[in-house]
């Protein structure tokens, strides 16, 4: 077998499962993410797609399972058993977290160019002219003006709020990044400016990405394979295409049978 | 000496627990140590933290200088020394090299602390990142994990805005390379004496209930950016009273036609370097 087949998968998620009390969360998730590729988690409301992406980011401690991810310097790593100190690390460097909501993701009392600076400043950056350039280059390759540099992102509409929290997070190279509804909330000729961004940036980087939405539109656009769930649990997977055109589970072809085709 | 209180107010147990406090907060430098703060005949922000820590550490032999922004004759100075001076019954002073415990608000002292001395300062708010997270346990955590990248976030938006940074009050230290620190409310002037001082420089907060402590001779550094470095205020004129450059000039307005003097705010510094006998104008 070549090397590259022996490579483990960036990300290896088994048995993850959290309950809130009686409230079942997610049972028994289990995927493999590769290297730059994108997986998207589709689903109705509280069919457990963000749990599963709060437990991959610890904002939520789950109840039990592994999440396997291979870091930049080829070890591998239980993010559930990492202290601390080290997960938090992780997601400062290795990994990026775009939140469903701007608000929940920015700092929205500091200017554009503060909140692309973060990332930048906590692992070190210490030349403010450096970090400045780099916010501005940041900035530009997600199509925010460069005289918005110095403005509070309050100042801004929905759709730059959440192409300038792409930017912060991707502003350090970071290997996975993890995306909440990217889209949720924005009208739809906005969100196919950001997804048409999110796909150049993908390619050009690398990156690979856990993308969960309701949309199944994006999810087609975005996603190499997909994840079906229901009720906490994943009832169908598989590339995207198999997925939306030829659905097996009898949730997954109500769910494709929903969309209403304009 | 009236002797209905004990020495020093404090009771001899509240002391050693106060104690135990300092002496954590000097093994840790810059690491803010919880205490039970007491109820003090005086409200809070009137210096709490700083009389029990002096109160805790001062002993009969000790030679006592009180200072509230450098003035050695202001309310809350004069208040804080007679109640030690009543309390305790040691010799008090103005003068900051006979002194060998210096209780101070807001201010290092211009005449250089020397090894023995202690100096006390008032905090009123000891927490460093508490206007960039709001949440205790988040900020305890960020200090646990040395993250303070969100500080210079602060300072970058200052340059950002301003062209420098504008922080001329409490600007955040980094103690022995660890801890982030507030070096309480002194001007950033003083923030050079922090670093390397001879004398042990003691911080208590007690509404807050934290002291924290710079031990002798330990590395204080101020935070900046490799291409904006920091920097001290300086003033392009020379004090009114005693003809001092290079000291911390207060701005007084003496008339209402607009009439200013610029004078040091180290009364005792200032004294000391006029001729005996002469008086401030128009006093």
């Amino acid at each position: 077998m070549s090397g590259t087949v022996d490579a483990p998968p960036l990300l290896s998620v088994r048995g993850l499962g959290k309950r809130y009390g009686v409230q079942l969360g997610c049972r028994d998730v289990g995927f493999d993410l590769w290297p730059g590729e994108v997986l998207g988690v589709v689903g109705e409301s509280g069919s457990g797609k963000t749990t599963v992406l709060d437990c991959l980011s610890g904002r939520v401690a789950a109840d039990g399972g592994r999440v396997a991810y291979a870091k930049a310097d080829g070890t591998v790593v239980d993010v559930l058993r990492l202290d601390e100190a080290a997960r938090r690390r992780l997601l400062r460097t290795e990994w990026g977290v775009v939140h469903q909501h701007a608000r929940d993701g920015l700092r929205m009392g500091v200017s554009a160019g503060a909140n692309v600076g973060e990332r930048l400043m906590a692992l070190g950056a210490r030349h403010y002219g450096r970090v400045r350039g780099r916010a501005l280059d940041w900035l530009a390759r997600v199509e925010i003006g460069e005289d918005r540099i110095d403005d509070l992102p309050e100042t801004f509409s929905g759709g730059m709020q959440q192409r300038l929290q792409i930017a912060r997070n991707l502003v350090t190279e970071p290997r996975l990044v993890l995306m909440d509804e990217p889209t949720g909330g924005l009208d739809v000729s906005v969100q196919a400016r950001l997804l048409d961004l999110l796909r150049g940036l993908v390619e050009d980087l690398g990156l690979s990405a856990v993308i969960v939405t309701h949309d199944l539109a994006v999810a087609r656009l975005l996603a190499h394979r997909l994840l079906v769930m229901r009720g906490g649990e994943v009832v169908e997977s598989g590339l995207t295409d198999q997925v939306l055109d030829d659905p097996q589970h009898p949730y997954a072809q109500l769910l494709v049978s929903s969309v209403l085709q304009p | 000496m009236t002797t209905r209180y004990n020495f020093a107010y404090l009771d001899e147990q509240t002391k050693r627990m106060i104690r135990r406090a300092v002496l954590k907060a000097v093994a840790v430098p810059g690491y803010q140590v919880p205490f039970g703060s007491r109820e003090m005949p005086l409200s809070y922000g009137w210096g709490t933290g700083g009389v029990q820590v002096t109160a805790s550490v001062i002993g009969p032999d000790d030679v006592l200088k009180v200072i509230d922004q450098g003035a050695d004759d202001t309310t809350n100075a004069v208040s804080i020394r007679q109640f030690f001076a009543r309390t305790t019954g040691v010799a008090t002073t103005t003068r900051t090299e006979a002194a060998t415990l210096i209780q101070t608000r807001h201010r290092i002292p211009e005449t250089p602390l020397c090894e023995g001395q202690i100096l006390v300062l008032q905090v009123p708010i000891p927490e460093p990142l508490r206007w960039l997270e709001p949440r205790e346990a988040e900020t305890r955590k960020m200090h646990a994990l040395e993250e303070y990248g969100v500080m210079h976030v602060r300072l970058y938006e200052d340059i950002t805005r301003h062209g420098k940074v504008a922080q001329t009050y409490e600007y955040p230290v980094i103690v022995d390379g660890r801890y982030l620190m507030r070096p309480s409310p002194i001007p950033k002037f003083d923030n050079p004496k922090l670093d390397r001082s001879p004398a042990l420089l003691l911080f208590g907060a007690g509404r807050e209930k934290r002291i924290y402590a710079v031990p002798p001779w330990t590395r204080v550094r101020s935070l900046d950016f490799d291409d904006h470095p920091f920097e001290v205020e300086h003033w392009d004129r020379a004090c009114d009273l005693c003809g001092a450059r290079g000291a911390f000039l207060d701005e007084l307005i003496v008339d209402d036609k607009g009439g200013r003097l610029f004078i040091c705010s180290d009364t005792d510094y200032c004294a000391r370097r006029r001729p005996a006998g002469e008086r401030m104008p128009g006093a």
